[in-house]
């Protein structure tokens, strides 16, 4: 294939009015002993019939959420989007632009970042939201940030290990040369205690981090560790569930001072981990603290209610060094999934998902616990996910149910020493009883088919 | 057209009892009671109300006030606006790649897993370098990744090196990159638009741990140097950086494993044309020598005679720097292009996009100042100083004027060592009429009046935002009146 549109005499014009009579002639400042004097050693060029034959094979090796049942979480989310996302997200005034520096030229996205903004607020309860940052792990880590630079305070970070191990080992990783340290606390119960919390808590502590519904599915004293954040002027930090937000408390109204998520849930497909959406809403106060882009509502020359990006004196491209982030390309066009997605559930809608989301769930822990030996792992309130004890061995499990048709949990050995006999099962809005039916029966005649197995 | 559609917020179309999304009645018995009311909430969240037709005019409506690739010329310098092929967009689709959750078991995901491997490959080879990880999702964080892999390898051999040197050309994720690192950012000076030798030599110690450059800079040349430039580094014991965002102009033709860099981040979102969605997502994977390897991030894909799995066993490794595996779907975009180029194709790229920039180089260089001269690679950046001494026009007047004559602007005011800079990137997939239609405009708005510059662009449904009153009394979100 070739995208090149200038013919040979074009290009041979072209080179004239340079004044070379090759365009290796244009190369002349790279010394010729740093030149690669072969071709690259990558795969010859395929056609687009070629390429789709190829595709197509690779694609078909990987099992899906669609051509399986999908119970598995963690963060990732096989939830519901309507066609409409994807109909104005195919819109290639919108896919094919770049970030709105010009606004004049990007009023459409600037608007809609605008309304993404605005929904990320009536979502949270929280006074104002950035225009997106990666995914959900680094949204985690530039709270944390943002929480030192807020209190000043630079010491002690809490984070409990219900917060999903991906994010934890992220916050790790940017923090390996920076003065915050990381103080992690157990959560054998499935939650974290806010008595344990506050034996940690001090006047240097920054921040607590909590993931509320946490890793394992359950519901965390947000209320109450918010309260304990404030008594010694730290910061509460909740990551949350969008969808979860139909039914539960929003973090502006328990406390939360910054709320961040994994936005992957309202429009974006799985996409085997990205590009997904990270989500940033925090108090007013905090506002030039924030990362990345912001748009701002203000007039034109002639007065009209135009939106331009703004607080930049916060950026890299002015404050370099010393700017709230590094972030620069942001995932712009999963916030614009996003807002069309929660404009097309509307209050009703995500209501709805979320009630279906926790019924669902709820029905498929009772129908496994009633049809298997299994039990939940953790006597906590949950939402659409949940932690299971298996009595045979997770893996050969978790296998005999994907033989069946059915991508059955997540095997939590490989992040939780303790757990390693226990698997979180997510049921969203899509799953229907009789699919919920089928795992349970899967997991049964797994279950009676490794207690076989362990008997002979 | 467009000045008779709606510019109304969403919130403001919001009719109380309206819906779009219609989800399925329940076939299981109801839960709700279990939730202790402290976590419940006592309403859903003050979301708009709209029917499925208003949501659909309303976004599509406000597509339309957009410049795209699709629909204008973009020379946006740094960032390689070239065409994005429908045919990517149509296979990153596909169920087999899109619906697969990221904790999948590897058994099944061979297919993706493979194309991954696959890709590590390909991009250790452009680079010619030998390690690599996808994990970034832009640019900048291929920066903080590449730089905290550094850091840990310092640590291991018992160095402590604090200092990261960065040309005054560089973008500024560059210098906010080293500081998350925990690094301190010194700047280099250029001199006639490469790095200042001197310069570097003074601040070069044993305290330098990475030089970053951006090859070619920012200036849209070759450091010439660099040869020079690396061997100096490397005596001091530091390592090279290089900035990969200019790739396009030397895909094929060198490689910055060949030309002294220990580390690179490519921009998947320019170089291999992942679309830029107003903004994102990108991909910006990370490209290391050998003895680099075992810091990457984790996981890697590896391969086992024709197995591939995530390899998590690495006990050297920095870590993550997100969740899960990186942006997978750009990645597949990258694939696809780089499957449908080839070698010959990608270096066609290179060769093309140096062409182009250069023929709109040689249409300009009479008419506007290009204090680095008069050629380039695939990017030039002129500089409208003495239009405005002379002529009160300066690089914004012009950039906001081309809005009315429907080509997007250049980027401008960077790179900050040029005053009133316009960074011109043509790319490889713009033709000659284009470049020429472009080149006769950019002569025309010089000659214009000062005055009714200053008020461009006249024809769009918006001119001139006041971004001054915008940071001052930040309006942030829509409020009920
Ligand atoms: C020269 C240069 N370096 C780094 C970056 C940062 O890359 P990204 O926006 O993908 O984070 C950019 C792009 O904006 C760039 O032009």
């Amino acid at each position: 294939m070739s995208y090149v549109q200038n013919t040979a005499e074009q290009q041979a014009a072209m080179l004239a009015s340079i004044g070379v009579d090759c365009i290796e002639a244009l190369f002349a400042p790279i010394p010729s002993e740093l030149r690669l004097k072969r071709l690259l050693d990558i795969p010859a060029a395929m056609s687009e019939i070629e390429l789709t034959r190829h595709m197509t094979a690779l694609a078909s090796r990987n099992r899906n959420a669609s051509d399986s049942v999908c119970f598995l979480g963690g963060g990732a989310y096989d939830h519901f989007i309507p066609a409409v996302v994807d109909a104005i997200c195919s819109r290639s005034e919108y896919y094919t632009a770049y970030t709105p520096y010009q606004a004049e030229a990007s009023q459409g996205s600037l608007q809609a970042f605008f309304e993404f903004q605005t929904l990320i607020c009536q979502l949270t309860g929280m006074e104002v939201a950035n225009a997106s940052l990666y995914e959900g792990g680094t949204s985690v880590t530039e709270a944390v940030l943002m929480a030192a630079g807020v209190t000043g305070r630079h010491g002690r970070v809490i984070v409990a290990e219900s917060v999903h191990p991906d994010y934890r080992s992220t916050l790790k990783t940017y923090l390996a040369n920076l003065e915050p340290k990381v103080t992690e606390v157990p959560t054998p119960e499935g939650f974290a205690n806010p008595d344990d919390i506050r034996k940690v808590l001090d006047d240097q502590t920054s921040c607590v981090v909590l993931q509320h519904p946490n890793f394992f599915g359950c519901l965390e004293e947000v209320e109450e560790v918010a309260k304990l954040c404030h008594a010694v002027g730290a910061l509460l930090v909740v990551s949350f569930d969008p969808i979860s937000l139909g039914i539960l408390k929003k973090p502006g109204d328990y406390g939360a001072d910054i709320a961040v998520a994994e936005g992957q849930g309202l429009g974006n497909p799985l996409n085997y981990g990205g590009p997904y959406l990270g989500l940033l809403a925090c108090r007013e106060a905090y506002v030039r603290k924030i990362p990345g882009r912001v748009v701002g509502q203000t007039t034109d020359r002639l007065g009209r209610r135009t939106y331009a990006l703004t607080l930049q004196t916060r950026e890299q491209h002015i404050r370099r060094e010393k700017a709230t982030s590094n972030i620069c390309t942001n995932q712009g066009l999963m916030a614009l999934k996003a807002a069309v997605h929660l404009t097309a559930l509307g209050p009703s809608g995500l209501r709805e998902t979320a009630h279906l989301c926790l019924n669902k769930a709820h029905y498929a822990v009772a129908q496994i616990e009633t049809m298997t030996d299994m039990r939940r792992r953790f006597n906590r309130p949950f939402f659409k996910e949940f932690t299971l004890q298996s009595s045979v061995p997770v893996h050969s499990l978790l296998e005999h149910a994907r033989d069946d048709g059915y991508l059955a949990g997540l095997a939590l050995a490989r992040w939780y020493e303790g757990l390693e006999d226990c698997f979180s099962v997510t049921v969203t809005e899509k799953r229907t009883r009789s699919e919920i039916d089928g795992l349970a029966r899967s997991l049964q005649s797994a279950v009676r088919h490794g207690v076989r197995a362990v008997m002979a | 057209m467009e000045k008779n559609q709606s510019t109304a917020l969403i919130f403001e179309l919001s009719r109380s009892g309206r819906r779009c999304a219609r989800l399925p009645v329940s076939d299981v018995p109801d839960a709700v009671v279990t939730i202790p009311q402290r976590f419940m909430a006592d309403a859903p969240p003050a979301l708009p109300e709209l029917g499925e037709l208003d949501v659909v005019r309303h976004f599509v409506n406000l597509s339309t006030k957009n410049m795209s690739i699709d629909t204008n010329f973009y020379p946006l310098g740094s960032c390689t606006m070239k065409y994005n092929p429908k045919r990517h967009e149509r296979l990153a689709a596909l169920a087999g790649l899109a619906d697969v959750h990221p904790l999948q078991d590897d058994e099944t995901c061979q297919g993706i897993l493979g194309l991954l491997y696959e890709m590590q490959s390909y991009l250790a080879e452009i680079a010619g370098l030998h390690g690599v990880s996808l994990q970034p999702a832009a640019g900048a964080q291929g920066e903080l990744t590449a730089l905290l892999v550094a850091s840990a390898y310092f640590k291991d051999k018992g160095q402590k090196r604090t200092r990261v040197l960065i040309p005054d050309s560089a973008h500024g994720t560059n210098p906010a990159s080293a500081a998350i690192a925990g690094f301190d950012a010194v700047q280099i000076k250029s001199q006639g638009g490469y790095v200042d030798l001197e310069d570097l030599k003074a601040k070069l110690d044993d305290r330098t741990a990475v030089f970053m450059i951006t090859n070619p800079n920012t200036l849209g040349l070759f450091e010439k140097q660099i040869a020079t430039i690396t061997k100096l580094v490397h005596e001091a014991g530091g390592l090279v950086y290089l900035d990969g965002a200019n790739m396009n102009a030397i895909l094929g033709i060198t490689r910055p494993g060949d030309f002294g860099a220990d580390m690179m981040h490519y921009n998947v979102h320019k170089t291999f044309t992942g679309p830029h969605g107003a903004g994102g997502p990108g991909s910006g994977p990370i490209a290391v020598r050998d003895m680099l390897i075992p810091y990457l991030p984790s996981p890697l894909v590896v391969r086992q005679g024709d197995r591939y799995t995530l390899d998590e066993d690495r006990p050297q490794s920095i870590g993550r720097v997100r969740s899960f595996f990186g942006n997978v779907g750009i990645l597949i975009r990258g694939y696809c292009y780089i499957r449908t180029l080839g070698p010959s194709g990608l270096r066609e790229v290179s060769d093309q996009a140096v062409l182009n920039a250069n023929y709109l180089l040689s249409r300009l260089k009479d008419q506007f100042e290009v204090p680095q001269g008069d050629r380039c690679m695939h990017e030039f950046v002129a500089s409208c100083r003495t239009l405005r001494r002379e002529k009160n026009i300066s690089a914004m007047e012009i950039a906001k004027r081309l809005l009315d004559f429907g080509y997007h602007a250049p980027t401008v005011y960077f790179p900050l060592v040029v005053p009133e800079a316009l960074m011109i990137e043509p790319t490889e997939t713009e033709n000659k009429e284009t470049l020429d239609a472009f080149a006769d405009t950019l002569i025309k708005i010089k000659g214009e009046d000062a005055a009714f510059l200053k008020e461009a662009p006249h024809t769009l449904s918006r001119s001139r935002p006041d971004e001054v009153k915008a940071a001052k009394e930040p309006i942030l979100r829509w409020k009920p009146a």
